[in-house]
């Protein structure tokens, strides 16, 4: 498995090799990392899933007074067509088999963004019926606490995402 | 997973018919409710709704906190309308007490109330558009929306989740600026709404697609036991804010619309006209609010102290560790039923004291819970496409519905 | 018609099934025998003069060691007529967890006995469609009853539905871009 730069061994300025796999990575690669993420980071689309409380301060992120469509998020639903996964809500154990159903539904390149105290941890739901934080069963990228989070909120933890996406490396070659 | 099959669509090789699935991530269905339609054709034969896809455990919290500390999950069953739940869950409280909350307060809540109610009304109407295929509306509702939040904000702080009331009483006061700012948005209010009415009132494909469709009539509402706007759409004039006034409704006017077909074109007028009487019961509030306490003054039993007494005065440290671990200590045994009219209809909290500082029984008879029970009678022969126009007309949210 | 009159003419009808009455922050509570849960409740309903038309909910109470039946299910009727209120209650022990289902007179009580039976486990005589509500089929024990522990039985006796999603997870990790 590739990851990040530490697995790579320079073997002459500005080359890199992956030791074991058969591939070499110039500064074009760079070049093509930076197209690949700016393009990717400029139209995230997020899947329409409201599950609870944070569901409708996510469409209020939507809507007129905030505007997510200038950042180029456009909510999707189909999860064959969005990149992003916005667990806005609690999480229950009932539900859980949905939400990693349509996690993986999705296809690669994905994020998962735990949107409020419930996805992040549970919340004040410490019961018998609901799942404490959703990264028990799904690889979580952003985190956004709050109950519920404000709109302002949700963008940052956007942001934030875009960010971490802008700082990918080779993370164009593998897709499915 | 194991039960793909359970969520996908089936299809008998010798039939005609067809299972399809709709739900729980479905952006039509308002949350995660989810719906098994046996199709023939385009036609529902049979429906069967499925929820407890948020049931996070509300009631068993809340037997497990103080009357204090449950009082947030109340925010967190009708998220849209928080505010009427808080409300709702003090009434009942401080009838269980034996308390009242003074006449400022109660003015105070009966404006928030209404706040909430329009704030309610306008997302389902903003859904309820969409789906129908009205985009605009979405827009133009949401922007009143957000002055609504904008103004809860400013008064307590949240958005969303307020926990603003209290056991006898609210928590702080409202300041000049808040009140103007509510008079001016119930002045101004009924001129948004044309805007809305001109947009879908007289449109053909709105008509269309709510006239004559899900008709449910007087008897059925009623043997159902539907409330709220579902109720009243079918012809029942039944408020609880006329039938069992709390807070300072029977202390203004307002009228109670009610409808004649039942049908979703019908519902959707009565809640055009309830948000029209809301922002009147808003003006009046605001007209009559009277001087004085905010809390009762039994309150304290009830009411953590302010922070800044906590910090410095012994007494009130005391006071705030009692009422944290023990919950009020007067509680009597006994039980109460104390129904309030939400935004969605009738929201009854059932409590059972044992006379210790917890409830040993908090039942929470949730509307959405009882008029997700009718879907299979308006759907049943009738089209696939007008599912979407009985779920919005419904306005459920599946928070409260499944608690 | 008052809730005081109403106790008076039920006791009338049904002398002794109506075994006490209480009254408590001006709501009336009658306790009544469970097997005649059904003929009370349609005169309550059909008897225009009180014309409880309207139910507003059915619930359960779990008295677990303090009262000798277990169970008390909790009824509230409406008379949306004459704007009143009556509680019923019918004790209902745990060796026969059971009792007569009121879907005959109101539709609108199949939910609150589906739910009623899902979270307390008492079984509705007559249901046309007795399955649980909110919890999943094959969840094990009944959450609102009071030896149910609010945290979940624990990670040992997880639901297997959930078990499954976690084992799932664990299992395409591998397939995961790193992160």
């Amino acid at each position: 498995m590739i990851s990040g730069t530490e697995a790579l061994v320079e073997v002459e300025e500005g080359v890199k090799v992956i030791p074991g796999g058969n591939a070499f990575i110039t500064k074009l690669g760079k070049l093509v990392d930076f197209g690949v993420n700016w393009s990717r980071l400029s139209s995230i689309w997020p899947m329409t899933f409201g599950l609870a409380c944070c569901g409708i301060e996510m469409m209020a992120a939507g809507s007129s007074h905030y505007d997510l469509d200038r950042f180029g998020i456009i909510f999707r639903a189909s999860p064959r067509q969005s990149d992003c996964l916005i667990i806005a809500g609690t999480v229950t154990k009932k539900m859980a088999p949905i939400v990693r159903r349509v996690y993986d539904q999705m296809p690669e390149p994905r994020y998962v963004i735990a949107m409020g105290s419930c996805a992040c941890s549970g919340n004040i739901y410490n019961s018998y019926s609901t799942v404490q934080g959703v990264d028990t069963f799904l690889p979580v990228d952003v985190y956004i606490p709050g109950c519920p989070p404000r709109p302002e909120a949700l963008m940052q933890g956007l942001i934030k995402l875009q960010d971490k996406i802008r700082k990918e490396e080779l993370r164009w070659s593998r897709f499915r | 997973m194991g039960k793909i099959e359970e969520y996908t669509v089936k299809r008998d090789a010798d039939r005609t018919d067809l299972k399809l699935n709709m739900g729980p991530q479905h952006p039509a269905t308002h949350g995660v409710l989810r719906l098994e339609l046996d199709l023939d054709g385009e036609i529902i034969r049979k429906c069967t709704p499925h929820i407890g896809y948020l049931h996070r455990g509300t009631e068993k919290l809340g037997e497990d906190r103080t009357y204090i500390s449950a009082l947030p999950l109340t925010d967190r069953l009708d998220y849209i309308a928080s505010m009427n739940n808080n409300i709702g869950y003090c009434v009942a409280v401080e009838k269980l007490f034996g308390i009242e909350a003074p006449e400022r307060a109660k003015y105070i809540r009966t404006m928030c109330a209404e706040l909430g109610r329009i704030s309610s009304h306008l997302l389902w109407l903003a859904t309820h558009a969409l789906d129908i295929g009205a985009m605009t509306v979405f827009l133009y509702a949401f922007r009143e929306r957000a002055m609504i939040m904008e103004m809860f904000e400013k008064l307590t702080g949240a958005r969303l989740t307020v926990s603003y009331p209290r056991i006898g009483g609210v928590r702080n006061d409202v300041t000049q600026e808040f009140i103007d700012r509510a008079h001016a948005f119930a002045d101004e209010f009924p001129t948004h709404m044309e805007e809305y009415e001109t947009l879908i009132d007289q449109n053909r494909i709105w008509l269309k697609r709510t006239k004559g469709i899900g008709i449910i009539t007087a008897d059925e509402a009623i043997n159902w036991g539907l409330s709220g706007p579902m109720i009243r759409g079918s012809g029942i004039a039944y408020d609880i804010r006329k039938h069992e006034p709390y807070d300072a409704y029977k202390d203004v006017e307002f009228e109670v619309p009610i409808g004649t077909e039942g049908d979703v074109y019908d519902r959707y007028r009565v809640r055009m006209i309830e948000l029209r009487q809301s922002a009147l019961i808003i003006k009046q509030c605001v007209e009559k609010l009277p001087r004085g306490a905010i809390l009762d003054p039994n309150a304290p039993k009830f009411t953590l102290p302010p922070k800044e007494r906590v910090m410095t005065d012994m007494e009130s440290l005391i006071h705030q560790f009692v009422l944290i671990t023990k919950g009020p200590m007067t509680a009597q045994e006994g039980e109460v039923y104390v129904a309030t009219e939400l935004p969605k209809g009738e929201f009854g909290y059932y409590f059972v004291s044992d006379g210790s500082g917890k409830p040993y029984r908090m039942r929470l008879r949730a509307p959405s819970f009882v008029h997700a029970s009718v879907l299979p009678l308006m759907c049943e022969g009738g089209l696939i496409a007008d599912v979407i126009a009985n779920i919005g007309t419904l306005d459920i949210v599946l928070g409260e519905c499944d608690r | 018609m008052e809730p005081l009159q109403v106790v008076e003419f039920l006791r009338e009808e049904f002398t002794d099934d109506i075994l006490e009455t209480e009254e408590f922050r001006g709501q009336m509570t009658l306790y009544v025998k469970k097997d005649r849960i059904v003929d009370i409740c349609r005169f309550l309903h059909d008897e225009p003069s009180m014309a409880f038309k309207y139910i507003r909910d059915i619930t359960a109470v779990d008295w677990m060691d303090k009262k000798d039946k277990r169970f008390e299910v909790v009824y509230h009727l409406y008379s949306i007529k004459f704007k009143e209120m009556i509680r019923l209650k019918a004790a209902v022990s745990e060796r026969d967890c059971s009792i007569e289902s009121l879907t005959s007179i109101w539709r609108g009580a199949d939910w609150h006995e589906r739910e009623c039976y899902d979270l307390f486990g008492i079984t509705f005589k007559g249901h046309p469609d007795h399955r649980r509500i909110l919890m999943p089929d094959d969840w094990e024990g009944h959450p609102l009853r009071k030896d149910y522990p609010v945290k979940g039985p624990g990670p040992d006796h997880e639901w297997p539905g959930f078990q499954e999603v976690l084992e799932d997870a664990e299992r395409l990790k591998e397939h995961e871009w790193e992160r």
